[in-house]
């Protein structure tokens, strides 16, 4: 059985090892699991969901992919509160009142001629679907994405934020990529946009959503995956350098600290080292530095002791 | 689809990763795609489209290498000479048994017992002790009879000892593989069946009456009901009635406009986060019922974001502090060390709650009383019950003893009643489920 392949395939996503190489090309690292599931998202035609801990190149992922394929990126950052209005399309309900204002001043003169109620109601009737058309359509990102020619990344940031009736509303659209406007019709993405869903798991995603993407876990990279994201973040960095600062944030994350260090502080860390023109770690510029790693109050105070054990730990491991 | 993804999608089923048959139809297809060759591919995809959460993933990381794997040829004691005797049933038998001497390392043994494994119907395994019977099942669906019966036949002839040591090593070494195979597969389809019913039997068990080994059991069994409860009332605080015009505020926003309706305001309404207060009687009949409460209600913190608890069993005490910080089992001890001693006074913790936590009872607050009501005839202070009834949102009195039990004795249930929104009797931890999502449900 072979899934057939939707008709324009860029050459980037014809297999896993293109798709690694077309993000490294744009400098996102990209592990195996993640390359696949971005080749799988193309090909199946499905969303990727994608959850993980903050910082790990979630949101990253999307821009980069929007970036090396070329594609528009069309963000949706969810928060409480969202609806289709904000997220599907809405009517320009002021430009509609503005039209209305002015066509009641014209009005007189296009019924002037009609005798009756019923014949001046036929003459309006011409004109009722004018205020619901395309001219007063406001799309928002959902709409918009289905409406790329080209191509298109549409990312859907932080659905966990979102409410469940938010998710409700986004099956019809991953489902078939489509959008139903009942005063104008369903429109239909000619391309089907390559869509990313990430989520922090503040609140358990509906199974139905579940269901329908496909599920991607991006954690913390082991040292050597990190050593080749920063490489590529933070050009010209030191190898020694490199590899004693990657040593020391893994000896950090495996530490009982409420909020470990991600990949995004590790790169910060290391620009940060690189301004300061460290050439090799030590205790002094750790110490110094340790508020761009860790973001919380009690995890500095937590590891403050043995920042020195720590940095012995990372200058052997390196 | 092939059957070894069906296989695959069934042993994760039985492991307990639901796959639906839409993502079973998706497997296949990313399957067609990405092709069994690259394995470190085929699992991340796979793991993609069938695990939809972090524990299902890493049932289906275990699960995966589980099936994938095929048992490591077992080296032969000693590599016996090559030896052909003639009969063509089992010399076949004799090239399988030697890893190597058909130059595929062992692949076609392999193959040979999956297939034979699969005839014998080995994946129906459900106890460990079953393993014997399909191994012997395994062997005979490969067709061992004929070396068996030439080993027999041989054995006495003194001349033929060379030959019959062949055999033997040959004999030893299918039965290992196929006991191999035999365990790996209970391992992908038995286990998990048994734990699962272990578990079914564990939380219809009588709290009162468990056995320590099935606390362990018992307390990974609440963590998962609580995941359960906490998704199904995760937080849906504002609710939009779509449709419905706010008036009085759209006539306020637009007032700058003479009236004209540029901008609109919705109707919505708010609903109560749910706070519950748990009030447990700690003394001996109760307490483990009190462990799994807490347990539970613990487990709900993202459900419940507002949970005060207090234990008592004649004097009333917080017990929210230990219970936060110390680890679950440390917590209980100390507070069964705390408040446990003395004899149970109802009347007493009314008073205590009365006098120093009325505060956290309020029009929004469940309170939820965990005990059997006895009260060694003090004096139940019904009239400070009454007037925590009238406060409270909801009273939701679990009690461990049988409704027939009731009213007898010292037992003031029956005069507790009537202020109660619901009385029950509570004995395993399915009725604690239960009890929870109702009470959960009245924040809805």
């Amino acid at each position: 059985m072979n899934a057939a392949l939707p008709p324009s395939t860029p050459a980037g996503l014809a297999s896993v090892d293109s798709v690694t190489a077309l993000l490294e090309g744009v400098g996102y690292i990209a592990s195996r699991p993640i390359a696949t599931a971005l080749y799988l998202a193309h090909h199946l035609r499905k969303p990727v969901l994608i959850e993980g801990p903050a910082g790990v190149g979630k949101t990253e992922l999307a821009v980069s992919a929007a970036r090396a394929l070329q594609f528009e990126l069309l963000r949706l950052q969810c928060y409480e509160g969202l609806d289709d209005s904000k997220a599907l399309y809405e009517w320009k309900y002021g430009k509609q009142l503005l039209y209305t204002q002015i066509l009641k001043e014209k009005i007189g003169l296009l019924v002037d001629d009609a005798d009756t109620l019923s014949s001046a109601f036929g003459k309006l009737a011409g004109f009722q679907d004018l205020f619901f058309s395309r001219e007063f359509l406001e799309p928002r990102p959902l709409l918009q994405a289905m409406e790329q020619p080209g191509g298109s990344v549409l990312l859907i940031d932080e659905i966990d934020k979102s409410e469940e009736s938010f998710e409700a509303l986004l099956l019809e659209v991953l489902a078939d990529y489509q959008v139903t406007i009942p005063e104008i019709g369903t429109i239909r993405a000619e391309v089907p946009p390559l869509v990313i869903l990430t989520s922090n798991n503040t609140r358990e995603l509906g199974d139905a959503l579940k269901r329908r993407c496909l599920h991607l876990h991006i954690g913390f990279p082991d040292s050597a995956l990190e050593q080749r994201v920063l490489r590529a973040r933070v050009p010209g960095i030191q190898d020694q350098l490199l590899a004693q600062l990657v040593a020391f944030v893994q000896v950090l994350r495996a530490d009982n600290i409420r909020k470990p260090p991600s990949i995004a502080e590790s790169v910060d860390w290391a620009r940060t080292l690189m301004l300061l023109h460290a050439s090799v770690l030590d205790e002094q510029t750790v110490r110094d530095t340790l508020g761009v790693l860790l973001k919380r109050e009690t995890d500095v105070r937590e590891v403050e002791g043995r920042i020195a054990k720590m940095t012995q730990a990372a200058l052997a491991a390196g | 689809m092939d059957s070894i993804l069906a296989g695959f999608v069934r042993a994760l089923r039985a492991a307990g990763a639901e796959a639906s048959t839409a993502e079973t139809i998706d497997a296949a297809r990313a399957l067609a795609l990405v092709g069994y060759a690259d394995r470190a591919s085929l699992k991340a995809a796979l793991g993609m489209v069938l695990a939809k959460s972090e524990d299902e993933k890493q049932i289906h990381d275990e699960v995966f290498d589980l099936y994938f794997d095929r048992p490591q040829p077992v080296a032969m004691d000693q590599a016996p000479a090559r030896l052909r005797t003639g009969d063509v049933a089992v010399d076949a038998l004799l090239d399988l048994a030697q890893p190597g001497a058909d130059g595929q390392g062992g692949d076609a043994l392999a193959a040979a017992l999956a297939r034979a494994a699969a005839s014998a119907g080995v994946d129906e395994i459900r106890f460990a002790t079953q393993t014997g019977y399909y191994a012997r099942q395994t062997l005979e669906a490969l067709g061992i009879a004929p070396l068996e019966a030439r080993l027999a036949e041989r054995r006495t002839d003194a001349e033929a000892q060379a030959e019959v040591q062949a055999l033997e090593a040959a004999r030893d070494q299918l039965r290992r593989q196929a006991r191999a195979v035999v365990q790996q597969r209970y391992a992908i389809f038995g286990k998990p069946a048994t734990e699962a019913f272990m578990t079914e039997v564990v939380v219809t068990r009588a709290l009162g009456r468990m056995a320590p080994a099935e606390m362990e059991r018992m307390k990974a069994a609440v963590a998962r009901m609580a995941r359960k409860l906490a998704a199904r009332h995760a937080r849906r605080q504002r609710v939009e009635l779509r449709g419905q015009l706010d008036l009085r505020r759209t006539m306020r926003a637009n007032a700058g406009h003479d009236g004209v309706p540029v901008t609109l305001a919705f109707k919505h309404r708010r609903r109560d986060k749910p706070r519950i207060v748990a009030v447990c009687d700690v003394s001996g009949s109760v307490a483990s019922h009190v462990r799994f409460l807490l347990l539970f209600l613990y487990a709900l913190h993202d459900a419940v974001g507002d949970l005060r608890s207090f234990a008592f069993s004649n004097r009333l005490q917080d017990v929210a502090e230990p219970l936060e910080k110390l680890p679950f089992d440390d917590a209980m001890a100390l507070i069964l060390k705390e408040v446990g001693n003395g004899s149970t006074d109802y009347g007493q913790a009314w008073v205590d709650l009365h006098d120093r936590h009325w505060d956290a009872i309020d029009r929004r607050t469940t309170v939820i009383v965990l005990g059997d009501g006895r009260s060694n005839g003090a004096d139940p202070r019904l009239d400070l019950f009454a007037e925590l009834a009238g406060r409270a949102k909801r009273v939701v009195w679990l009690c461990p003893e049988a409704e027939g039990r009731w009213g007898t004795g010292d037992s003031a249930m029956l005069r507790y009643r009537p202020y109660c929104t619901s009385m029950s009797h509570c004995a395993t931890a399915a009725d604690l489920e239960r009890t929870l999502d109702e009470a959960l449900e009245a924040y809805h």
